[in-house]
């Protein structure tokens, strides 16, 4: 790649580092934070966009406080690998009607990891819509919290009504090792996806 | 929308609680760019000249991305500022080439696996 040197300072002119994104979605408090936590380099950061009303569109905002403005906040990690490569993982806003947010953050992102909770899988639902609407890959991982599993991965599968290459596994979002484990599906799905000659559509343009 | 990019958008009292981000962009609300939030941004100098324009978030922003770059996210999360915020700022940086700010790259245009594999194989090894 090339990249443009600035005027005489050889140093700060070195080849910057490829950056990738990966989003982490699901329902409110299903464990994004706690997933990004778990595999980032330093604990979670928060970046918050503004929104004015015409952002907002013709959704429904009324329960949210009747400001002109209102605050969308994301969660976020990072991990370095060596000096040329950075994961950034993406918590989604859990206001699910915030969908242009969605789509800046989905724009350039690797794919998709969907958070479900079993005793609340519906809350899932929009963030599998939304990946599939966009064609963005992504995998479903069932947030087993404190061991409650109550239904078994073709059951969740049945429910979400997912296509059948779409990888559904369990995880445990306060694990590091679980957590790296759903990435590594993700991307490998994604690697799948690519040979196959599926490219997702560019989102969000 | 009425406002153009050459004409900086004031924002009045009905703005609600958001008047100092708005006071540190002089009144713009929108920026020029629309830096994706992994866009890199790295310094290009050590410190910004004293300069008028230039104000202390923007010292603050050429302050971090001097060891290494930083994403645009990064940079709004250290300053406590909203993205939309950082972009007016980062366009006041640029246009006085204080930083480098670099897109990332579409993935549907990498040629091949590598960085796939990169990232599985470092995922691998945490």
């Amino acid at each position: 790649m090339d990249y443009e040197r600035s005027d005489g300072d050889e140093a700060r002119a070195a080849v910057l580092p490829t950056a990738v994104k990966i989003l982490v979605a699901g329902g409110f408090g299903v464990g994004k934070t706690t997933l990004v936590g778990a595999v980032s380099e330093t604990k979670p950061l928060r970046t918050e966009e503004l929104l004015s009303e015409q952002g907002v569109g013709v959704d429904d905002i009324s329960g949210v406080e009747s400001k002109s403005t209102t605050t969308v906040a994301m969660d976020f990690g990072r991990i370095s690998f060596g000096d040329d490569l950075v994961l950034y993982l993406f918590g989604t806003p859990g206001q699910d009607r915030f969908w242009f947010v969605w789509d800046e953050l989905a724009l350039g992102a690797l794919g998709a990891v969907v958070l479900a909770d079993t005793r609340r899988l519906a809350d899932c639902f929009p963030s599998v819509d939304y990946f599939e609407q966009h064609g963005l890959p992504f995998v479903v991982a069932v947030n087993c919290f404190d061991g409650a599993r109550r239904y078994s991965i073709d059951e969740v599968k049945l429910a979400l009504n997912l296509d059948p290459e779409v990888p559904v596994m369990l995880c445990d979002a306060r694990e590091r090792d679980s957590s790296k484990d759903v990435l590594i599906t993700l991307l490998e799905h994604v690697m799948k996806g690519r040979a196959a000659g599926r490219e997702p559509a560019s989102v969000g343009s | 929308m009425t406002t153009s990019d050459a004409e900086p958008r004031w924002v009045d009292d009905d703005a609600g609680p958001v008047v100092r981000p708005y006071a540190m962009t002089r009144g713009r609300a929108i920026a020029k760019n629309r830096f994706n939030v992994i866009s890199l941004v790295a310094a290009t100098r050590v410190a910004p000249p004293a300069e008028v324009g230039i104000g202390p978030e923007h010292i603050r922003i050429v302050g971090l991305c001097q060891e290494r770059p930083l994403a645009m996210a990064e940079v709004a999360a250290h300053l406590g500022l909203p993205l939309g915020t950082v972009r007016v700022l980062l366009d006041d940086l640029l246009a006085r080439q204080l930083v480098r700010v670099t897109e990332p790259a579409q993935h549907t245009n990498l040629p091949d696996n590598r960085v796939f594999e990169a990232l599985i194989n470092g995922l691998r090894a945490l």
